[in-house]
């Protein structure tokens, strides 16, 4: 098939970007949307000309590297999908593709198609984690967990911090990736010495960086790991108990 | 060069503990007048620095991702072996140590292993604290399955994402350190060169990935963690950006590099549906419980697979092994299944896929069990084929996947380098010839949370007082100029061909003459294609960009240059191991019946390489292995 891509590009953080239209001819439909941009990117170099810059990795959806804006859409057209696993059969012949990076002042353009989502670090060491030293744990079968908490907290520990969700808010917000995290560890029987401290510490470092959720569940539709943001409604409720208590032991 | 591999001189059971009151110790209050340098932030690194700072020490962490939590660990699938015998079903340390190195094809360190079943069952109770949300049956309790051929259930696992659980776990504990400040975390960022001083690791040299700066740091010591090599043959399961570079450099800085030919190579991979293909990827293994292995009988075969007969069909697996049929070990099923493609009865447009057939299982157990089951499986095969695997069998075809070779270790992990020591993936020692299932992550974090840090103690202890190495010594300078001196080399070619062509061409020179079946011819074939490929490549390659931007051209250029050098000392290990173990098929040494063949009289020993600068031949030295505790036994699986 052949394509026509508008492909956002710019040299820089601080550079002016720019679209620049390339044709993406001969591309087999059974091509994932990344092996089309090698493609698109080895003509390129035999062109003389720099490749489009994008970040990938595992290619496999899991390690959450990739993430394009396609024609608009996080992830593209292909619901609970990430770039990697997105392929070409889902165009036609003909089309003309849209491709930019993420969108989100959170969320600076490194270089082209790649941005620096390193908040996401910052807010896992917030309190991301729960407190246990190397060599201190005690047997795994003395702390049971209910089959549900576990699966529970499996749904929120299925977050691969790829960034669609705050890419896709109309307000930059990540409130969907924070709770994610946060309910991982708050569901748990391990995680509930440090649960409300946790949820204050995380909330305030994710509001130094990103936008306000105002409720509009795009991250949920965006999202290739389908998290439910249910989980934000966890994570308001553990948020308020812990201002509450910071306030009464203050 | 002696090998010395300090094995303690105990019996098996109680040398770890024996040994870890003999080492030296390091004074909680001195230990952060100590720096450590981890490069790689998957289970191992990020397991070893978290803990190295738990302790004290002040760690410095470098990754190449923009986030640690995107090392290729997270990719791991299957799961985690524990000894724990929750299931009273006698399972054991001695039990998964015996396992192991018999599934080793006894090419692994007796010593290493035991004490790596012996730290498992610290493992799952130190990621349980952690938080990793494990399977749990309704009791509340850890659940367990049974995978990779084991006889008892002792694989924890985490929905089909457990490396991913782990990985974060690790990932936490060192965002706590982060936060703490006993570790300092630096992302993006290469590490090009190890630098020594008097023959000790005293440094690295590091690209920043997005701003081109080369810079020196220093530490009394240094740890590699940065994963295996599969991708020397270009298309693999590993993730792109999974190189040889740290390792490899330290090689050339006299690490010696340890069973660089083994490799594992997994069954069931997706096959490539064209030329441009990046990778390639792996389903999970426990399809073959209920899929039917086959191929049709005629090479020239054209009917689609439901309307072939079952006369006209040949379950080649189930034919030639009754006893364990689809359910071989993995070399068995990888090299069956090359061997009917090789003689032209692969199937798919590029015939180079057998079937994995589930019509039978469908039928026996209802559409709806088989979806219960594999569901997951099945819906991302059809995303990445656009076929449904309900109404037409699988094509799987064998992929490398896991590197078992990696820099020589001895028992405190330090190689042949003072000071440098490589953990994970990144050494030799656990996994002899063939690692079983679920014993990947097992030493990432058994090597990262209960080993390294403890051995690294001994190594430091006595250099209390000595200060660290100052970057502005020549060794950094010298070293940094190199960096620079190669990136500019790669910039000022501006030959005709991609860095990824090369990458491909070597690619497919690998996986020919140094796969999962190997011959003398063929090897050595490979071994004069692969210097001329190399030499063109230095003078044809076409690098565009810039040194101080980010430059994917400039990265990948300095990793396939290190596959060449790699993929050269592969092909001469497998041309002198003239036997076959494990998954490596030497055609020459095979049983009447055409089995893998070892030969214990005269390889039972580990090989360990020396650099002796390039295009020069490396000096091979053995390590006996000795095996006092498990009879050395020829597998069958007829």
């Amino acid at each position: 098939m052949n394509l026509t891509l508008r492909v956002w590009r710019q040299a820089g953080p601080d550079a002016p970007g720019r679209f620049e239209t390339y044709e993406a001819t001969d591309v087999s439909e059974d091509a994932s949307f990344l092996e089309m941009l090698d493609q698109v990117n080895e003509q390129l170099t035999d062109d003389g000309q720099e490749p489009i810059e994008f970040a990938h990795d595992c290619r496999e959806g899991i390690c959450g590297t990739c993430g394009l804006m396609i024609n608009g859409q996080a992830h593209g057209p292909e619901r609970a999908t990430a770039t990697c696993q997105l392929h070409m059969r889902k165009f036609a012949d003909g089309d003309e593709i849209v491709i930019e990076p993420w969108r989100a002042a959170g969320f600076p353009i490194v270089k082209d198609l790649v941005v620096d989502r390193s908040a996401f670090d910052r807010i896992v060491e917030a309190g991301g984690y729960i407190s246990v030293d190397t060599g201190s744990a005690p047997d795994g079968n003395l702390i049971p967990v209910p089959k549900e908490v576990a699966d529970a907290s499996m749904d929120a520990a299925a977050c691969i911090a790829c960034g669609a969700c705050v890419a896709a808010c109309p307000n930059g917000a990540a409130q969907l990736f924070t709770s994610a995290k946060m309910a991982h560890l708050n569901v748990l029987p391990q995680g509930q010495p440090e649960r409300h401290e946790r949820a204050v510490a995380m909330v305030d470092t994710m509001e130094q960086f990103f936008g306000s959720c105002t409720n509009m569940g795009e991250c949920e539709a965006a999202c290739p790991k389908g998290i439910s943001i249910d989980f934000i409604a966890w994570m308001n409720k553990d948020y308020r108990k812990g201002k509450m208590k910071s306030r009464r032991s203050a | 060069m002696t090998l010395d591999s300090k094995i303690p001189d105990a019996p098996l059971e109680t040398m770890w503990r024996d040994h870890k009151f003999s080492m030296k110790l390091v004074n909680p209050n001195n230990k952060r007048k100590f720096e450590v340098i981890v490069i790689g932030t998957g289970l191992a690194g990020a397991s070893a620095a978290a803990t190295m700072g738990e302790l004290g020490y002040r760690v410095k962490v470098f990754t190449f991702h923009d986030s640690p939590r995107r090392a290729h660990s997270i990719a791991a699938q299957g799961g985690i072996n524990a000894a724990k015998d929750y299931h009273g079903e006698g399972d054991s340390v001695y039990r998964l140590f015996y396992d192991t190195v018999k599934g080793g094809d006894y090419r692994s360190r007796e010593a290493n292993v035991y004490r790596l079943a012996e730290v498992s069952n610290n493992i799952i109770d130190q990621c349980v604290a952690q938080g990793v949300p494990f399977a749990r049956e309704y009791g509340g309790f850890l659940d367990n399955r049974s995978f990779g051929g084991a006889q008892v259930r002792r694989t924890f696992y985490a929905r089909g994402q457990t490396g991913q659980q782990l990985l974060l776990g690790a990932y936490q504990a060192l965002a706590r350190q982060v936060a703490a400040g006993t570790v300092e975390l630096i992302t993006k960022s290469e590490m090009l060169e190890l630098v020594t001083v008097d023959g000790k690791a005293s440094g690295v040299v590091v690209r920043d990935l997005v701003t081109g700066e080369i810079t020196s740091h220093s530490a009394h010591a240094v740890v590699l963690a940065t994963g295996g090599y599969a991708n020397a043959f270009f298309l693999s399961t590993n993730a792109m950006a999974s190189n040889v570079t740290a390792a490899w450099r330290a090689h050339r800085k006299g690490a010696m590099f340890a069973n660089p030919c083994f490799t594992q190579i997994h069954p069931t991979a997706i096959p490539s549906s064209d030329e441009f293909q990046s990778k390639l990827t792996l389903m999970s293994e426990s399809l073959r419980n209920d899929g039917r292995i086959w191929v049709p009988k005629d090479p020239d075969e054209t009917r689609a697979a439901a309307d072939i007969p079952e006369a006209d069909r040949d379950y080649f697996l189930e034919r030639k092994y009754p006893a364990f049929g689809n359910l071989v070990p993995r070399d068995v099923a990888s090299r069956n299944a090359k061997e009917q493609i090789d003689a032209g009865k692969g199937v798919g447009p590029l015939k180079n896929g057998v079937y994995l057939d589930f019509a039978a299982a469908i039928e026996r157990l209802g559409r709806d069990a088989v979806d219960d089951k594999y569901g997951n499986l099945f819906e991302m095969y059809e995303r990445i084929t656009g076929e449904d695997p309900f109404v037409t069998p699988m094509r799987i075809y064998p992929a490398p996947h896991y590197t078992m070779g990696g820099l020589w270790v001895d028992y405190h992990l330090q190689t042949t380098i003072p000071g440098l020591f490589a953990i994970g993936e990144a050494n030799f020692s656990d996994h002899g010839a063939n690692r079983l299932g679920a014993s990947a992550l097992m030493q990432g974090l058994a090597d990262g949370y209960f080993i390294l840090p403890y051995t690294i103690g001994d190594y430091l202890a006595p250099m209390l007082g000595q200060p660290k190495v100052d970057t502005t010594a020549s060794e950094f300078v010298a070293a940094e100029q190199a960096v620079r001196d190669q990136n500019e080399r790669f910039l000022r070619t501006n030959g005709t061909r991609s860095v990824d062509w090369y990458h491909r061409e070597l690619g497919k020179i690998m996986w020919d003459h140094c796969g999962m079946a190997r011959n003398r011819a063929g090897l050595e074939k490979a071994l004069s294609e692969i210097p001329t490929l190399r030499e063109e490549f230095w003078q044809n390659v076409r690098v565009p960009g810039s040194a101080d931007t980010l430059n994917s051209s400039l990265e990948k250029a300095g990793r396939v240059a290190d596959f060449f050098e790699l993929s050269e000392l592969m092909c001469r290990d497998a041309l002198m191991r003239e036997e076959s173990c494990g998954g490596h098929f030497r055609e020459e040494s095979q049983t009447e019946e055409g089995e893998a063949k070892r030969d214990d009289d005269n390889f039972s020993f580990v090989a360990a390489w020396e650099w002796n600068g390039p295009g020069v031949e490396p000096t091979l030295h053995k390590e006996a292995l000795e095996f006092k505790n498990v009879a050395l036994t020829q597998r069958s699986y007829k």
